[in-house]
């Protein structure tokens, strides 16, 4: 028996005047399982990961969310598809006119109707979670840092317990310390809640950690996918540079 | 080559089809705000922001214009008019001035300067640092959350400054007239009322209501198409305002045009 991929990317070409960016991009995630995308910069890693949340359309290829396409959907259609994704952006994307604790009740609020009064007890629950103090949760986003406002993106990611999650640089900016709890937190999510994780990084000690699987992408393509073990024993010479950290030339 | 090619046909078409591309992109966008304002989900919340923020906080700026014009105005019609003794009729030339025209475009183009420009800062910024994508994975249509509160506020709050731009605006030639020519109060108020129809306030109220339209699609449409950062966003302000003001004074032009006709 074959299980549906929680999230697939088929066939997917993208570019942007003459520039390829995605060509012909092959990609499918298992429910429940984490992977890492890996890549040099500029090579499509949010692309892809823009694609499958709707922000963006190919100009070939499916985009399938449980075996559904989600490039044919209306945009209702898709945001009902979505209400059951998270997403950390690069930046944090927060919200600058709501205080903390609205960035991270505004699904809940917005979307699901839930009552300003509990959405607040889950934000500062989920607050919690990626250890920012309940205090924090009435200061605006330009009151904290770069690494806070991070994790209260992730907190957003994560309040309404969704099944599908990505994450786009998710320890960029922050300490080790923080660092390592973020990354705890997500593998956290796969391994208790049953989450399919796809992330972008740059951190192998992140990807190690957070990824059950990685995916190098370059010229548009996956060019070699493994598990987190096989990391050190890979022979591709790209995957080589990044575990080693050393120039290709 | 682009624009300024050195073949002037191939340039005018070029600009021709970009113009034409631009109205149609500024149409979509319009017909979307438009449908996302007038059908449910609503978010009254920011609804009732925005009225504060085109409305209510842009009255002192709108009464100060409307007190300083309408006394200019009475000024004018005093110092221009006694050439030949129009000045017994100042409190009507000032009414109609105020109501008919210079009350909703005056209140108009500063809204277009404090209020467009605000609103494709907002979202400009809101859409360099990926708040609106941040938004759509939320589950909410950023055309529902954003672009219809704005519309709806800007097309609704305008002509109630108006109304108040026209009350001070009387006030303003009152005071004046009651200096100049000594003309008390009562009596201004009173030749003001006689004077003025309803029709004259009306349809400088339906003027504002499509100049307000204008100013919160300026502002929404040029903060949404915002790209190249804080450069980027910069442009869209300043496109935001200018093209409020020239497109409030081409429907100014219009509007009176069909109610002259009337």
């Amino acid at each position: 028996m074959t299980t549906t991929a929680k999230i697939a990317w088929t066939g997917i070409s993208k570019r942007f005047g003459a520039q390829v960016v995605l060509d012909g991009l092959d990609l499918a995630v298992a429910p429940g399982r984490s992977l890492a995308l890996l890549g040099r910069s500029g090579q499509g890693k949010s692309v892809t990961l823009k694609l499958a949340l709707g922000l963006m359309k190919p100009d070939a290829g499916q985009v399938l969310l449980d075996g559904v396409d989600v490039t044919r959907q209306s945009e209702a259609e898709r945001r009902a598809s979505f209400r059951g994704i998270g997403m950390l952006f690069q930046g944090g994307a927060l919200f600058d006119s709501l205080p903390v604790w609205e960035n991270v009740a505004f699904r809940l609020i917005n979307a699901d109707g839930v009552g300003r009064a509990e959405a607040r007890e889950r934000a500062v629950e989920a607050l919690s979670l990626v250890k920012l103090a309940p205090e924090v949760a009435d200061r605006y986003p330009s009151e904290l840092s770069g690494g806070m406002q991070k994790r209260a993106g992730l907190a957003r990611a994560i309040v309404g317990t969704p099944s599908l999650l990505f994450f786009d640089e998710p320890t960029t900016g922050l300490d080790p310390i923080t660092a390592g709890a973020i990354n705890e937190l997500i593998r956290d999510r796969v391994t208790s809640l049953g989450c399919t994780a796809v992330s972008i990084t740059h951190d192998m000690a992140s990807a190690r950690t957070i990824a059950d699987e990685l995916a190098m992408l370059d010229n548009g393509r996956i060019v070699w996918r493994g598990r987190a073990d096989e990391l050190d024993h890979a022979d591709h010479p790209l995957v080589r540079a990044f575990v080693t950290g050393q120039s290709m030339e | 080559m682009g624009l300024f090619s050195t073949n002037p046909v191939a340039a005018l078409g070029r600009a021709t089809l970009e113009g034409v591309a631009a109205i149609g992109r500024v149409g979509l966008f319009a017909a979307r705000g438009i449908s996302a304002a007038l059908s449910p989900p609503w978010y009254p919340r920011q609804i009732i922001a925005q009225f504060a923020s085109v409305g209510f906080l842009s009255l002192p700026v709108v009464g100060l214009t409307a007190w300083f014009t309408g006394a200019a105005l009475a000024l004018n019609i005093y110092s221009g008019g006694d050439r030949f003794n129009a000045e017994t009729v100042l409190p009507q030339i000032v009414a109609l001035g105020i109501t008919r025209e210079l009350g909703p475009v005056l209140a108009a183009l500063m809204l277009a300067g404090r209020v467009a420009s605000a609103m494709a800062s907002e979202i400009g910024a809101m859409r360099a640092t990926e708040q609106i994508d941040a938004m759509v994975t939320l589950s909410t249509d950023p055309r529902r959350y954003l672009i219809a509160p704005r519309l709806i506020a800007a097309t609704i709050s305008l002509p109630l400054l108006t109304l108040i731009t026209d009350i001070i605006g009387v006030a303003g030639g009152m005071q004046v007239s009651n200096y100049l020519i000594d003309l008390s109060p009562g009596i201004y108020i009173a030749n003001t009322m006689d004077f003025l129809t309803a029709w004259d306030v009306e349809s400088g109220l339906i003027k504002s209501a499509v100049f307000g339209f204008i100013i919160g699609l300026m502002g929404c449409y040029h903060g949404d198409s915002a790209k190249g950062g804080a450069r980027g966003v910069g442009r869209a302000t300043t496109s935001a305002m200018v093209s409020a003001a020239v497109l409030i004074l081409a429907a100014d032009y219009l509007l009176t045009s069909v109610f002259a006709l009337k």
